[in-house]
């Protein structure tokens, strides 16, 4: 028999990177195939092309044996292939039905919806795939795992075939990931096939039938679950030998540097996001704020750096109080950010290199000289950061926006990095990066916390605040509801606390010893 | 899982909204001692106020004239606006405290009303029947806005469709003698600035509010060329025929609805036919699903087969020929002849109205009668000889819509992107 997919040397150049070089993928019925990679390797690139977004330049697309073309996503879900994209392509303000039925509406009496004929069909798939979920409610009070199940149902409701799922646990607690791999384990026994992308090498492991790797565009090779591990599968992703563990010694944490006493925040519309929360973060300490996202981290780290107004509460940097200051009174006061989002908060995409790296004291000496900027001394500046700091740029004078994900993380890096600070607030400073970026950002990091530096860690990445943290604090729903040691929690128990189920006090002291403190 | 099936829900902040409950609750009080001070200060204790309650010049669905001694009036309207405070101040309203506010207005629009015709008579019938007159242009423009930006594209060109759609009724009509006829032309040519908004919105995706700015200005300039030019010389090209009152049997027989709601212009009828046809037709079909589908996440929409362009073409279309109804309805229902800029930013207005009604049909057309009802408001009392200048007074409905946007907007839902170009990969 044929196999469902095969895709035969397929090939996509962009201006100036050849995406997809000869590609060569096969996809039995009913199995599960990880697609590993890092970011810019080229997966994205092709399950594009397979979803009819963009065109091959070379090569065939095979379904069940037949050549098919496909020219747009419709093309794509007629030939039985559907996507679960990262970011949802749900509309928050529909319903359920709403979201599943738009595109292939069942109608009546001309062009009147029939609502109820949808909302049984779902009800249908929902039982059939164990799927949960309520036709009747609004995608927007939906927690995001629930979400996620409404686009898989998208996909049966359309009788797909070949399920491609891009990078969808990268918004899930680890129960939700869980969760879903029981759904994807489902769907493969009664027949479907997928397509399983991501970077994160447990999952793939844990999951899938057959590993295939990418670098550059390129198959690099194929690896079985069964006898592969961790450390060989990233070193096929990169292409050299990487240190997967962070290496840092304990130690023991100095003064209070930021107090947060009793905080509330709420959003622009007036909802409460911050719900009376307290927290300290002692010199030479990593704290780690672990959560799924939306749960008020954003929010915090807005308010610590002066970007958001409190409701009420106090925050205080080395006693004093900062709490609604200006954003530059807080940076002078000895603080760092390195955004969540470094496109839009981070940097000025159209500015050059060496501008960005002076954003936060071009009007300070050496800088400027009164109102005029000093060109030479930033030059100056911008040099020594560019080889002090690694960043791959051709020159200081090109414009942040023509580099790299991972090197525009490093021109933040080094900018906040570089000048005396005593706290530096980090969110999610490897998002989207490659592993050898994380393995670079990290260990400066760590770096800074051994220099005696506070260091207040907010990550999505559950991994990445186990590794580096010395102590975590679990945000659920605008609530810290526990702070813990970080070599004293196991990782089950904080993806508990993530989704908001406290574990009875016995159960993390017999897992972990000793429950250090636990604010319920 | 268990956790994961329960929808969230939002914990709101109410520390802001005692603040609010305090402060609304003082402003009612203040409304009730400006009643009692400012009214019936020198006011007789015999006057009398009379309303006429059937508007001018109609003998079928006729009502008796009330009545009112003007000072106990007052005195009760006051007292009643007092209640309403202390409650307010001291339990509040919660859901309904909006509710009462809009009472205290009316009590507030009824007391002037009543001093302002102290010892006279006010045709209070005739004022509610124009008023559903001006709210048409605005109404009918806030349909026009509701089928745009449901569809993702914000269109501020409404205020020139609709002067250019006046236009060239009027010179159209007068040209064919054909009220039809000039309908349908000025019904074109909102369409073809429609067409134009759309290809620089959604083709060329220049900044949505540039291009609806230039259309409005090239409407005004174009407009008031050809007025210049043409039609104040040549009265006969200014003098279209006009639709009559029609009278709808039984209905209009109805004491005070009868004659303000079914013994009125072709243009009142149409106003609430396309509202009826639009409500259902934005929620309740495929159509409407897939159009509100684009202006909330054009990109999903697109992945599940939807032409997002031909759907935002077709929106902005649509709008554009609501729009030159409301254009053909200053002409052919209202004025009867074109004058410079005529439509004086009603287009606006009803921006204003698509906003304030939430972006629903049948909101947009309570917004529009309240906008409506402003206008009459202004034109009545000047006629009554009031001490307050006509001049001020037409600034009523203005500064209504000012209040209202500032004090009641940002709570509804905006189609999520609204004003945003879409571009496919």
């Amino acid at each position: 028999m044929a196999p469902i997919l095969q895709l035969k040397g397929i090939t996509k150049q962009f201006p100036g990177i050849l995406a997809n070089d000869h590609i060569d993928l096969t996809l039995g019925k009913g199995e599960i195939l990880a697609l590993l990679g890092e970011n810019g390797a080229g997966k994205t690139t092709l399950m594009n092309i397979l979803y009819g977004l963009y065109q091959p330049d070379e090569g065939e697309i095979l379904v069940n044996g037949e050549k098919v073309t496909i020219h747009s996503p419709t093309d794509a879900i007629t030939s039985g292939i559907g996507m679960v994209h990262q970011h949802f392509m749900l509309i928050p303000v529909f319903t359920v039905t709403e979201n599943v039925m738009l595109g292939s509406e069942p109608v009546k009496a001309g062009d009147f919806l029939d609502r109820k004929k949808t909302a049984q069909k779902i009800n249908e798939i929902s039982k059939q795939y164990n799927l949960e979920v309520n036709p009747d409610d609004y995608v927007k009070d939906l927690p995001v795992g629930v979400q996620q199940r409404v686009e898989i149902i998208k996909l049966l409701y359309r009788n797909a075939e070949i399920l491609i799922f891009d990078e969808p646990t990268a918004v899930l607690t680890p129960q939700e990931a869980d969760e879903l791999f029981n759904i994807m384990r489902e769907l493969t026994k009664q027949g479907k096939s997928i397509i399983f992308i991501t970077h994160k090498l447990r999952e793939v492991l844990e999951i899938s039938n057959r590993i295939m790797v990418i670098r550059r565009g390129k198959v690099v090779g194929e690896a079985d679950p069964k006898t592969a591990d961790n450390k060989k599968l990233a070193e096929m992703m990169v292409g050299r030998e990487v240190n997967l563990v962070v290496e840092k010694d304990i130690k023991k944490p100095g003064d209070v540097v930021l107090s947060v006493e009793d905080l509330v925040v709420a959003d622009q519309f007036k909802n409460l996001v911050i719900d009376h929360i307290s927290l300290d973060v002692h010199a030479g300490q990593i704290l780690g704020v672990a959560g799924v996202q939306g749960n008020g981290q954003t929010e915090l780290v807005e308010v610590v750096t002066g970007l958001h107004k409190a409701v009420s509460g106090k925050i205080a940097f080395k006693g004093k109080d900062i709490t609604n200051c200006s954003p530059r009174v807080i940076t002078e006061a000895g603080t760092a950010h390195v955004p969540e989002d470094r496109q839009a908060d981070g940097l000025v995409l159209p500015f050059t290199v060496a501008e960005n790296l002076v954003l936060c004291s071009y009007y300070q000496e050496p800088y400027a000289h009164g109102v005029v900027l000093q060109y030479d001394k930033i030059l100056e500046n911008a040099e020594k950061m560019i080889k002090d700091f690694d960043i791959r740029t051709p020159s200081p004078f090109v414009s942040v926006g023509t580099l790299s994900g991972g090197n525009q993380q490093k021109v933040i890096i080094a900018r906040e990095l570089s000048r005396p600070i005593e706290l530096l607030v980090a969110s999610q400073p490897t998002r989207g990066l490659d592993v050898g970026s994380i393995e670079y950002i990290h260990k400066r990091i760590v770096q800074k916390r051994d220099e005696g530096c506070a260091v207040l860690l907010i990550s999505p990445e559950l991994d990445e605040i186990i590794e580096l943290s010395d102590r975590i604090a679990v945000m659920f729903r605008g609530k810290i509801i526990a702070t813990v040691n970080a070599d004293e929690v196991s990782k089950e128990t904080l993806g508990l606390l993530m989704a908001g189920i406290i574990p009875e006090k016995g159960e993390i002291a017999s897992k972990t010893e000793k429950v250090v403190e636990a604010t319920f | 899982m268990a956790v994961s099936t329960t929808t969230i829900h939002h914990q709101k902040i109410n520390e802001i909204s005692s603040i609010r409950r305090y402060a609304t609750g003082v402003i009612e009080i203040l409304v009730a001692v400006f009643i009692y001070l400012a009214f019936t200060a020198k006011m007789a204790s015999d006057t009398l106020t009379t309303f006429v309650m059937t508007p001018g010049g109609l003998d079928v669905g006729k009502m008796a004239d009330l009545i009112v001694p003007t000072r106990i009036t007052l005195i009760i309207l006051s007292v009643f606006c007092l209640i309403i405070a202390g409650i307010q101040l001291i339990k509040g309203f919660g859901k309904l405290t909006n509710l009462m506010v809009g009472l205290v207005f009316l009590a507030f629009i009824f007391g002037f009303l009543s001093w302002q015709a102290a010892g006279k008579s006010l045709n209070l019938a005739g004022m509610l029947s124009s008023s559903v007159l001006l709210a048409v242009p605005i109404t009918l423009g806030a349909f026009s806005g509701i089928l745009c930006e449901r569809a993702g594209v914000v269109n501020i060109a409404i205020e020139g469709m609709m002067l250019m759609a006046a236009m060239v009724s009027a010179l159209m009509g007068s040209i064919t003698h054909s009220i039809w006829l000039g309908l349908l032309f000025g019904i074109i040519s909102a369409l073809l600035l429609a067409l134009l908004h759309g290809v620089l919105s959604i083709k060329y995706k220049i900044n949505q509010i540039i291009s609806g700015t230039v259309i409005n200005i090239f409407s005004t300039g174009i407009t008031a060329f050809i007025s210049q030019k043409y039609l104040q010389v040549f009265q006969q090209l200014n003098n279209p025929p006009m639709f009559t009152r029609f009278e709808i049997p039984l209905l209009s027989k109805i004491p005070l609805i009868g004659p303000i709601l079914f013994n009125t212009n072709f243009f009142v009828y149409l106003m609430f036919i396309i509202l009826i046809i639009l409500q259902i037709a934005l929620f309740s079909t495929r159509w409407g699903l897939r159009m509100r589908s684009v202006g909330e996440h054009p990109k999903a929409a697109d992945t599940l087969g939807i032409n997002v362009i031909k759907t935002r073409y077709m929106a902005v279309l649509l709008g554009g020929l609501v729009a030159g109804i409301a254009g053909s309805f200053y002409i052919l229902g209202s004025v009867g002849r074109f004058d410079e800029g005529m439509t004086a930013g009603k287009g606006f207005i009803g921006l204003a109205a698509m906003i304030l009604g939430n972006y629903n049909p049948i909101g947009a057309l309570g917004a529009g009668m309240l906008f409506g009802f402003a206008d009459s408001l202004g034109s009545k009392l000047s006629l009554l000889g009031s001490v307050i200048p006509s001049t001020l007074m037409s600034t009523a409905p203005y500064l209504i819509t000012m209040i209202v946007l500032a004090g009641f907007v940002g709570k509804g839902h905006v189609p999520a992107a609204d004003g945003e170009p879409y571009n496919k990969e």
